[in-house]
């Protein structure tokens, strides 16, 4: 458990970058600090493994007030990610990844064979070790970054922006990585962003900081969405909030009839014996795509003829994807799976919706989501799903 | 010049006297020093900038380019002064050895540097006064050397403060210029009793006239570069 | 006119030729002799130069403070070495009353030094000043001490600018070290000023040819140290053929290993 005590950072020219911060990050959760730039998330960060020294008040790690702990062994039981990785040039991967288990002490040989078990873990090939930083990609050096603040088994992660200088579709891909190996590890990780769709994607708590280093909202994500504390907030978490938010509502038993499928390189029926659209699916049920009979009564199903535009549920999952699978698909059924990818039928627009209407707390639709939390937030979620609405 | 031991106290404070004693003599040495210390880099620049022009241009022309200049600039001061005259059918104390030797050397010198700072021009900059209409002469010369002129001011400062120095390295093999007030103070130096007043006037006169030219160079760098000194505000 | 050209150039070859012009005579030292001591005076200033200007980089450059060192060092280089070589041996001489070389040694090897320091400390400091910051903070973030990130991260990443300012000091080293051969020591300018002084211009020539050989050849052989002993992390000299090849990539490991030890010790 990480906890700020009344934290406050005032340069001597006196910025305030941080004021008065009181917060607590939860062992084993991932804590997002999020904001604008010039919102102190970065400084408070920087704070927890004293990179930057509080003007006042007091950082706890556990039960240990930190300014008590020699700053590098505070710093070698936190690892430590930030935004261009940081890594060693001079050294191969190996030796990067290996930095703080030798600066412990670990003697070179067991230090080197741990992290290499360390970079599989992170998703690179053990022929990367004895390469060096700048014969990696972005992505890599991301991971291998990861991977190094890892080394020693800290309990403690402080992660600063680590995939905001990555390409879109690999941001992605290390974020759902990172979340794996979280599942795995369980460390306590406080991590900056100022994307605030990483911060729902990865956050069990988020801490919003407006400008000037004041906390504005610190919540669950679900609760972010629902229920912004105010103006700023809700503007900052932005648009499509109730849609975004159903993202957090899982665990549902969704409704779901029998669907006329095709196989794939089967002749299409003709276009009397069937709906407008038929679902094609491969030999183990996995669907492929929508087909449109009139445009294809006689001929063979080929990839060709797909209408790949439809999104998949999966059972269990989130009402968000169940209210997308009706909304992408052409024929207005959402194909629902289970969790191999296998189809299970499909549901119907307002079945979803009506799933949606029972859901009771912050996720629900039913237009009640603001109570308590300041009308000013309510009517800006409520705008801008709105505004969302008829486009 | 025995004789001047007589005229002027050997202590190193009295080089004024030493100097208003022979100042016709001194001046001509200054200026023959200056001369050589500043025609030799402005030579060294003209030849530089279409090469190093060129180097940056064509790419395929930056690695021998480099690699004569560095072989040429590792070549000692003094062993270039003796080894032009041959390769050049020049007489051995040819007047125009040691201009050529310091041309040779500042071009060395200052083709990298003017290599290096066209290519510190970014390509947005480029391609923006491409797209504006700018002809690839006039962007040369408005905008691309324009944002050279302070890597290549600072590599001129190297050029003209090191000639001054090795310039007074040449008026040991014989020529005239303010090395000659050294050699002339070690020769009236005798044994026990040195005589300070050449030595001491010389290396005034060299650092002034270093310093001189360092700070001329600075100077021309910022007129030719009147936006860094707004953005210094 | 009649003196220069081909003939000459044929001229300075046969001098070099000659065998008794390497072994010396009776009354003068010959060129193995003088090349012993030329190494010496540029060997001995350019290690007592390295061991101010080295340390008083990385400190200047760790601490961000003190640049007022590096431009003072630069301002050194405005004094003309040979008159500041003729005024330190007017001063220093006397009191050996020429018994020893001493006299003219003390001289020489402090102007060698003065010339050495700017570039060692220039390069040093623009070495370590020019390390990616999000290295440096990296390197304190994972719990380094200030000693540790200097010896393990900002030494070992501006060695090349380190080397390269102890290449740039070498050959100004070797060029003015000549200058010592004008109070009468020994070294490759021997030839020159002796060759002048007897109108003897295949001689004068040759210590030429003599001195930009030596300064060539020490260059390539710095060179050599900079690619042994700089990271191929940081030089990008990578051995593309490792990834490839199996045989090659054994000897790039091993080569790796010895690199990484000495990026640690030096």
């Amino acid at each position: 458990m990480i906890r700020f005590d009344n934290v406050t950072k005032r340069y001597p020219d006196g910025t305030v970058a941080v004021d008065s911060l009181d917060l607590t990050a939860e062992t084993g959760k991932i804590t997002v600090f999020v904001g604008p730039s010039g919102c102190g998330k970065t400084t408070s960060l920087r704070m927890i493994n004293r990179m930057i020294e509080p003007t006042q008040g007091s950082i706890w790690l556990d039960d240990r007030d930190t300014s008590t702990i020699a700053t590098h062994e505070l710093r070698r039981r936190i690892g430590y990610v930030i935004q261009h990785a940081g890594l060693f040039p001079h050294r191969t991967i190996v030796d990067n990844v290996a930095t703080v288990p030798l600066l412990l002490g670990t003697d070179r040989k067991k230090a080197r064979s741990d992290a290499m078990d360390l970079l599989e873990r992170v998703g690179l090939d053990r022929g990367f070790a004895k390469r060096y930083p700048a014969q990696l990609s972005g992505g890599q050096q991301q991971r291998v970054g990861v991977a190094r603040a890892l080394a020693a088994d800290p309990p403690v992660m402080l992660m600063d922006e680590p995939f905001s200088a990555v390409d879109p579709v690999v941001r992605e891909q290390l974020q759902d990585e990172f979340l794996r190996l979280q599942d795995d590890l369980g460390k306590t990780i406080v991590f900056v962003t100022h994307d605030i769709d990483e911060a729902i994607k990865l956050g069990d708590r988020i801490a919003v900081l407006r400008v000037g280093g004041h906390l504005a909202q610190l919540a669950t994500p679900a609760d972010l969405l629902a229920r912004p504390a105010d103006a700023f907030v809700a503007g900052f978490v932005g648009r499509d909030r109730g849609y975004r938010a159903l993202g957090f509502s899982e665990g549902h038993e969704l409704p779901h009839h029998e669907e006329p499928t095709v196989r794939m390189g089967e002749t299409a029926p003709a276009a009397s014996e069937a709906a407008e659209w038929l679902l094609a699916v491969d030999g183990e049920a996995h669907p492929q795509g929508w087909i449109n009979v009139e445009q294809t009564a006689g001929r063979e199903v080929t990839e060709e003829l797909l209408y790949r535009g439809g999104t998949l549920a999966t059972q269990g999952g989130s009402l968000r994807a169940a209210l997308d699978a009706c909304l992408s698909s052409p024929s207005g059924r959402g194909v629902v799976v289970d969790e191999n990818h296998r189809l299970l039928g499909s549901a119907q627009l307002d079945e979803v919706v009506q799933l949606i209407k029972s859901e009771p707390g912050p996720a629900g639709a039913d237009g009640d989501t603001g109570t308590g939390t300041g009308t000013q937030g309510t009517s800006g979620a409520t705008a801008a799903v709105l505004q969302k609405g008829p486009a | 010049m025995s004789g001047f031991a007589n005229e002027v106290s050997s202590s190193p404070l009295s080089f004024w006297s030493y100097f208003m004693d022979h100042r016709s003599a001194d001046l001509q040495l200054l200026w023959s020093h200056t001369w050589l210390s500043v025609v030799p880099v402005v030579l060294g620049l003209v030849i530089a900038l279409p090469l190093g022009w060129l180097s940056n241009r064509f790419s395929w022309s930056y690695p021998p380019i480099m690699t004569v200049s560095g072989l040429l600039y590792t070549i000692p001061s003094i062993a270039l002064f003796v080894l032009i005259p041959p390769l050049l059918h020049l007489d051995q104390l040819s007047e125009l050895q040691v201009p050529i030797a310091l041309t040779v050397y500042s071009v060395a010198l200052l083709v990298r540097v003017v290599a290096d700072g066209l290519g510190s021009v970014s390509e947005d900059t480029r391609q923006a006064a491409t797209a504006i209409g700018f002809t690839p002469l006039a962007r040369l010369l408005k905008v691309d050397l324009p944002i050279a002129v302070p890597v290549i001011t600072a590599g001129l400062r190297v050029a003209v403060v090191s000639n001054v120095s090795i310039v007074a390295i040449a008026g040991t093999i014989g020529f005239q210029n303010l090395g000659n007030l050294f050699t002339t103070g070690y020769q009236l130096s005798s044994g026990t009793s040195p005589y300070y007043p050449p030595i001491v006037l010389g290396l005034v006169l060299c650092v002034i006239l270093a310093l001189a030219l360092d700070a001329l160079v600075i100077l021309a760098g910022r007129g030719l570069t009147p936006w860094r000194r707004a953005a210094r505000g | 006119m009649a003196t220069g050209g081909p003939r000459m150039i044929g001229n300075v070859i046969t001098w070099l030729n000659d065998p008794s012009h390497w072994r010396g005579t009776g009354t003068t030292d010959g060129i193995v002799t003088q090349l012993e001591r030329h190494i010496s005076y540029v060997g001995i200033a350019l290690l007592i130069a390295m061991l101010i200007a080295v340390p008083l980089g990385l400190l200047i450059g760790h601490t961000g403070r003190g640049g007022s060192a590096v431009s003072l060092a630069n301002a050194i280089r405005s004094i003309p070495s040979i008159g500041l070589l003729i005024l330190l041996v007017v001063i220093i001489s006397p009191h050996f009353h020429g018994r020893t070389q001493a006299g003219f040694i003390i001289p020489t090897e402090i102007v060698l030094m003065l010339l050495a320091v700017p570039p060692i400390l220039a390069g040093t400091y623009a070495g370590v000043e020019n390390v990616d910051p999000a290295v440096r903070d990296a390197a304190y973030g994972m719990g380094m001490k200030g000693g540790q990130v200097l010896l393990k991260v900002e030494l070992p990443n501006s060695l090349p600018l380190v080397i390269s300012g102890v290449r740039s000091a070498a050959l100004q080293l070797i060029a003015t070290a000549t200058i010592a051969s004008f109070v009468p020591l020994g070294g490759l300018g021997r030839f020159i000023y002796d060759g002048l002084a007897q109108r003897d211009f295949p001689q004068m020539i040759g210590g030429g040819v003599l001195v930009a050989l030596l300064a060539l050849l020490v260059d390539l052989l710095l060179a050599a140290i900079q690619r042994i002993l700089v990271s191929p992390g940081v030089s990008g000299r990578f051995s593309k053929r490792a990834d490839r090849r199996r045989g090659a990539a054994g000897e790039a490991d091993s080569r790796v290993a010895a690199v990484d030890e000495a990026g640690v010790t030096v």
